[in-house]
């Protein structure tokens, strides 16, 4: 599903985030990326959704490489995976409907399909009954969940979330790790970046810890 | 096609709200555009106008000799016909050349308080070569023919007019050029101001998804309509001017028996316009996207 080999990113200006990275992971499994901050983490999600492209190496996913991909053919992968940010990244100018909608304007779905399918995955995250309210209005927690049922909404056969339990108290950061935790049970793939040392040992089945953009545990 | 067409109306959609929610600034946008098309549009107009009067009259190469009473008609008929740079010939006698006159705009009052016809018979001349130096070479030779008392050439006037309708014809041409390009430079600047205000939007988007084709219809939608809006905007601009104009030009026609008036464009014209508006709104977004949305 997800295949890094011998990859390294150096940014513009010399600086190196990653370095021979190698890993993989087969559909449905869990991971956890963690490290310090700068390790490397948020590189290696941002490759994995071609937000970012490898300077050496290749990043497979759903079995497209990545790196060799066209401008034009980013949107399409992009499409197949759920991207969760630990800044949320939602429009401040329009409902939380019409945030969930957003992915799903780009699609083939017929509106009253895409409807649905909004209130499925609110309902999912427990937001349905705010589908008219404006995220503003919602609490940090309900703010990643809504950011949540954005990135399922299309169905996704991975999940990426960078720190979504960052800027969280305990019970809301809680519930977000077992909202993720409820798709990847369904078969859905999931990397999850943190660096929440009890958060991983409390759930963690594979870790890919990071140190100074090397893979000092896969 | 039922999304690709889905997805058109949705843009259509975003960008007809986007105007709606910034009305001062689209009407601003939209009135910078019309006056500025408004220029070479009321310039084409008040050519047309010209070109229709100029067209009353001929614009073929002709000649008029005016023969002196005693003149022998049917031997300068002869020398007429016989000289090959004379194309065609027509007699207008003076009775028809009072006739003519009698039933010219803004004349019948002139010809009625006339006690005698003072008109010369005429023999009216189309040479075969219509070039100012042949014309001029005709004239004279015609001019040294006994019984001739005048010749005249005809077109130079109207030949003179021409040059000019086209010399205003080029102005206009560069006039169009330039306000074009300003216009483009106007929703140029409009998009950009857009992109930047939706940048968030936009970045959120491309993340989740969506194509570039997908993030740029809406602004080339919102630059086809600001450079329509303007174009409207340019010909309810042009068809007040001409009322006003009309005022003054039905007091000056009327002096002259006239009833001339300035005609509005015409409605192929006038689409044209719009049309234009709109596709400078369509460039100007589409090399702001092509800039600042790579």
């Amino acid at each position: 599903m997800i295949s890094f080999s011998a990859v390294s990113k150096r940014y513009p200006g010399g600086q190196e985030a990653l370095a021979g990275i190698s890993f993989s992971l087969a559909a449905g499994e869990l991971a956890f990326v963690t490290g310090h901050s700068g390790a490397g983490k948020s590189t290696l999600l941002k490759l994995i959704a071609a937000i970012e492209r490898p300077t050496a190496g290749s990043v497979v996913v759903n079995g497209q490489n990545v790196g060799a991909l066209k401008r034009g053919a980013v949107p399409y992968l992009r499409r197949n995976l759920g991207l969760v940010f630990q800044d949320h990244k939602l429009l401040y100018d329009r409902s939380v409907f019409d945030n969930v909608m957003l992915p799903l304007s780009f699609g083939t779905l017929a509106p009253r399909d895409a409807a649905r399918r909004v209130r499925a995955a609110l309902d999912k995250v427990g937001l349905l009954a705010r589908e008219r309210a404006n995220p503003i209005q919602l609490s940090g927690g309900e703010q990643q969940r809504l950011a949540i049922a954005r990135a399922v909404v299309n169905r996704p056969a991975v999940l990426v979330a960078d720190e979504p339990t960052a800027n969280l108290d305990a019970e809301s950061a809680a519930r977000i790790v077992d909202i993720l935790l409820s798709f990847n049970q369904v078969g859905v793939t999931l990397v999850l970046a943190t660096h929440d040392e009890a958060l991983v040992a409390r759930h963690g089945r594979r870790v890919l810890q990071l140190a100074a953009g090397r893979l000092a545990r896969a | 096609m039922r999304t690709w067409l889905r997805q058109h109306r949705g843009a259509f959609t975003r960008a007809v709200h986007k105007l709606l929610a910034q009305r001062a600034a689209t009407l601003l946008n939209a009135l910078v555009i019309g006056v500025a098309l408004s220029l070479p549009a009321g310039g084409y107009a008040l050519l047309a106008n010209l070109q229709g009067v100029a067209q009353r009259f001929t614009f073929e190469p002709q000649v008029s000799v005016f023969l002196k009473p005693e003149a022998k008609r049917a031997e300068l008929e002869a020398r007429l016909r016989a000289d090959r740079r004379v194309a065609a010939l027509r007699f207008v006698s003076r009775d028809e050349a009072l006739a003519e006159l009698r039933v010219a705009e803004g004349l019948a009052d002139v010809v009625a308080a006339l006690e005698r016809n003072p008109l010369p018979d005429a023999f009216v001349v189309r040479a075969a070569d219509g070039g100012a130096a042949a014309l001029e070479g005709l004239a004279g030779t015609l001019r040294a023919l006994p019984g001739v008392a005048n010749v005249q050439v005809d077109s130079a006037w109207a030949e003179r007019l021409a040059a000019l309708a086209r010399i205003g014809r080029l102005a206009l041409a560069a006039l169009a050029v330039l306000l074009a390009t300003g216009l483009v430079a106007v929703t140029f600047n409009t998009i950009r101001l857009q992109i930047l205000t939706q940048r968030e939007e936009i970045e959120v988007s491309q993340l989740l998804g969506a194509t570039d084709a997908f993030v740029r219809r809406p602004f080339f939608y919102l630059g086809l309509l600001q450079g329509l809006a303007g174009g409207v905007l340019a010909l309810a601009i042009l068809w007040a001017g001409l009322a006003v104009l009309n005022a003054g030009v039905r007091d000056l026609a009327q002096a002259y028996g006239s009833s001339f008036q300035l005609v509005f464009l015409p409605g192929r014209d006038a689409l044209a316009v719009v049309a234009f508006a709109a596709l400078l709104g369509w460039l100007g977004a589409l090399l702001s996207v092509s800039k600042y949305l790579r």
